[in-house]
């Protein structure tokens, strides 16, 4: 068990504005007893590392419906240019196999796709907060 | 329910009392079942729910007030739906090759769907490159949209525009047709984006401009098409965007009625007249997979629309209480898993929508759950129409599920539903008000969350996600590939050579006079068609109204 909540901020970012996945998923993971940071749409990416080190967040859940997910590897490499590369990222949405590839590579910790179950979510999410956290305390004493 | 008036009323309550008792000893499942909307279904309707002793005045015919069975006394049975696919990827040239081959497909009218830089108010040269031309095309200046529409003859061909407010795509399809000699009387179709409360409540694809300037645009440009533009529906009132975000379906009838009073009031109160404007209103609607419920939301929205017109409107042509709609259907209910099955999808729902009475409908194709549409998916999903036109027969006869016992008791429910709800909107102070309340967005978001407890409970079979389930089998569909990027950097340079080329100060000139335009009384669509014409281009056309009239952001409720 964690100490304090795993804390997560939902956003999106890029051009797209349809935010049903992000809010539902925030709201579910609100409920399962973590801290969100919900954003709404259109997010730019400094922004978004602004607030991931201003909010001490572990996890960030980028929600993209229409090929914002492309940005995420400018993201990782925002995130680490500002120290904060212990950050999970996590993608949801429409994301194709081959572009599923290279995010992951370029970092990104997990990708749902349609049809993830909010539980499945919810699971992954705490997963990689707790590894954030171990990291940390490993990094501390 | 309606009150009983069934002569064999009697008799057919103990008929019903007795196949009651059979029907309890034959099931195991308590029986109550409920739509998405709330409403409870029952496992038969009989006389006693719906016995048609109101016909004349529930139903009539169709062509006739109040238009439950259809808005045309031919229907489908004279002149077949529109079959208007989504089109929209790439760089001009790249749509331009699309749209042909759909045209030779059998697609009778076209639309254009931009890029999402283009939503969001910018040019091509303004945003991540990595984004452009993913889910649309890239459309900025007159010449790009010369480029797209190169060789389709615009004077016989609709045109539908998902051109969010400020209308510069319709701006540059004008200046187009006038480059080619065409008169602006000769150009139809529709601005599809036009209703901003959608965009600010449910998908958020407009271009940061505030929710008070974005009224003024809408009316200026109702105002426009009415005196200047005969042949185009200057606004489409949008289910389809809050349905996809989560309502259900009787709140997104209802939030588009209220959508569409709030706008007809506003038009009312610039003095322009509900006979003159309101026949060019059209509206555009999700057909999701709940196939009675989506039969039954279009035939209530129909009847409702129409008393809406003519008693709380005033309007007196028949012609304005036509209730004139797209459907689309709907990408909600597509699964990533199996996505083979989703063509099956698509043909439920797009039956539940001719059934409905659509005027015009967009079948989705099987793959966009996964990424945009490959061509062959995109011409399965036309052939889909084509099947259940031609091989299926079902436009032979108007309105064929008129009469059923269940689809009248559920349109006769879903009215009443759609009616409270739009009464907790006027209690609101209308549609502007309840959304900067977040009143409608409360509600969506409760809607969805609903939704996805269901699925996630398996009170929502959905096949291959949460039931028969099986292996993955997606490795089979090859999802499209981006834009070519070297089209990409030509598109960027075209687009700095026309910046570098045009007339500067016709456009400096142009863009001042849409500035003051903001702040006087000029109609802003005429200044930004001049604007267009001399040579402005989407990004600095928005950039300028941003400036004049406010930024905005989404009305977002968590």
């Amino acid at each position: 068990m964690l100490e304090r909540p795993p804390k997560v901020i939902i956003t999106k970012i890029g051009l797209d504005g349809h935010d049903r996945g992000s809010r539902v998923i925030a709201a579910y993971l609100r409920d399962c007893g973590m801290e969100v940071v919900y954003t709404p749409p259109w997010q730019p990416l400094a922004a978004v590392v602004k607030l991931a080190i201003e909010e001490d967040a572990d996890v960030i859940g980028i929600s993209s419906l229409a090929t914002d997910h492309l940005l995420v590897p400018k993201l990782i490499d925002a995130l680490r240019a500002a120290g904060a590369e212990e950050v999970q990222v996590v993608v949801g949405g429409i994301v194709p196999p081959t572009d599923e590839a290279r995010l992951l590579e370029s970092g990104v910790a997990l990708v749902f796709h349609p049809g993830a179950s909010l539980q499945e979510i919810a699971d992954g999410v705490r997963a990689l907060a707790g590894r954030v956290r171990a990291v940390q305390e490993g990094a501390s004493t | 329910m309606n009150k009983p008036i069934h002569p064999l009323t009697d008799e057919l309550a103990v008929g019903e009392a007795r196949w009651a008792k059979a029907f309890a000893a034959g099931t195991r499942e308590p029986g109550c079942i409920s739509n998405r909307s709330g409403v409870e279904i029952k496992p038969l309707y009989t006389p006693r729910d719906w016995a048609g002793g109101q016909y004349a005045d529930a139903l009539g015919f169709p062509g006739e007030y109040p238009y439950t069975r259809g808005i045309y006394a031919s229907m489908h049975r004279g002149r077949a739906w529109t079959q208007r696919q989504l089109v929209g990827l790439g760089v001009p040239e790249d749509y331009n090759e699309r749209l042909k081959d759909l045209l030779a497909h059998g697609a009778t009218a076209i639309s254009l769907i931009p890029c999402n830089s283009v939503f969001r108010g910018y040019d091509a040269d303004e945003v991540d490159a990595e984004l452009l031309g993913t889910c649309g095309t890239v459309v900025n200046t007159v010449e790009d949209m010369e480029r797209a529409l190169e060789g389709v003859p615009l004077e016989r061909i609709s045109c539908a525009l998902n051109d969010p407010s400020p209308f510069t795509l319709l701006a540059m399809l004008l200046a187009v047709a006038r480059r080619r000699g065409i008169p602006a009387s000769r150009i139809t179709g529709t601005s599809n984006q036009s209703d901003c409360i959608s965009h600010f409540v449910a998908n958020h694809m407009f271009f940061r401009i505030a929710l008070p300037g974005a009224r003024r645009i809408l009316v200026d440009h109702i105002a426009y098409a009415n005196r200047e533009l005969p042949g185009w529906n200057p606004i489409s009132v949008v289910g389809q965007h809050m349905q996809q975000a989560g309502a259900t379906p009787a709140e997104a009838m209802a939030f588009t009625l209220s959508s569409a009073l709030q706008y007809a009031e506003d038009c009312i109160a610039r003095g322009l007249d509900p006979d003159v404007f309101l026949p060019r209103f059209t509206f555009f609607f999700d057909i999701s997979i709940s196939f009675f419920e989506e039969v039954a939301k279009f035939r209530a929205g129909r009847r409702l629309w129409a008393r809406l017109a003519r008693e709380r409107l005033g309007a007196r042509d028949p012609r304005a209480w036509r209730f004139k709609f797209h459907a689309q259907t709907s990408g909600v209910d597509l699964t990533r898993q199996q996505p083979l099955n989703n063509i099956a999808r698509v043909t439920a729902q797009a039956i539940a929508g001719i059934f409905g009475g659509l005027q015009s409908l967009h079948t989705d194709s099987y793959d966009e759950v996964l990424s945009t549409p490959t061509g062959e998916a995109a011409r399965i999903a036309v052939a889909t129409q084509n099947i259940l036109r031609e091989e299926a027969h079902l436009v032979d006869v108007i309105d064929p599920l008129g009469g059923s016992y269940y689809v009248e008791a559920l349109t006769d429910e879903m009215e009443r539903r759609i009616e409270v709800l739009i009464a907790k909107v006027d209690a609101a102070g209308g549609m502007y008000a309840a959304v900067e309340q977040g009143l409608v967005q409360r509600m969506i978001g409760e809607s969805a969350r609903r939704f996805q407890d269901a699925v996630e409970s398996g009170r929502q079979t959905v096949v291959g996600v949460n039931a028969y389930r099986t292996a993955e089998a997606s490795a089979d569909v090859r999802p499209l590939e981006y834009p070519e990027r070297s089209r990409i950097t030509a598109q960027l340079a075209r687009l700095a050579e026309f910046k570098a080329r045009r007339a500067q100060a016709a456009v400096a000139n142009a863009l001042d006079e849409l500035a003051r335009a903001a702040h006087g009384s000029a109609n802003l669509f005429a200044a930004v068609l001049a604007a267009v014409e001399a040579g402005a281009t989407h990004g600095e056309v928005c950039a300028t109204l941003r400036r004049e009239l406010g930024f905005g952001q989404p009305l977002t409720v968590v």
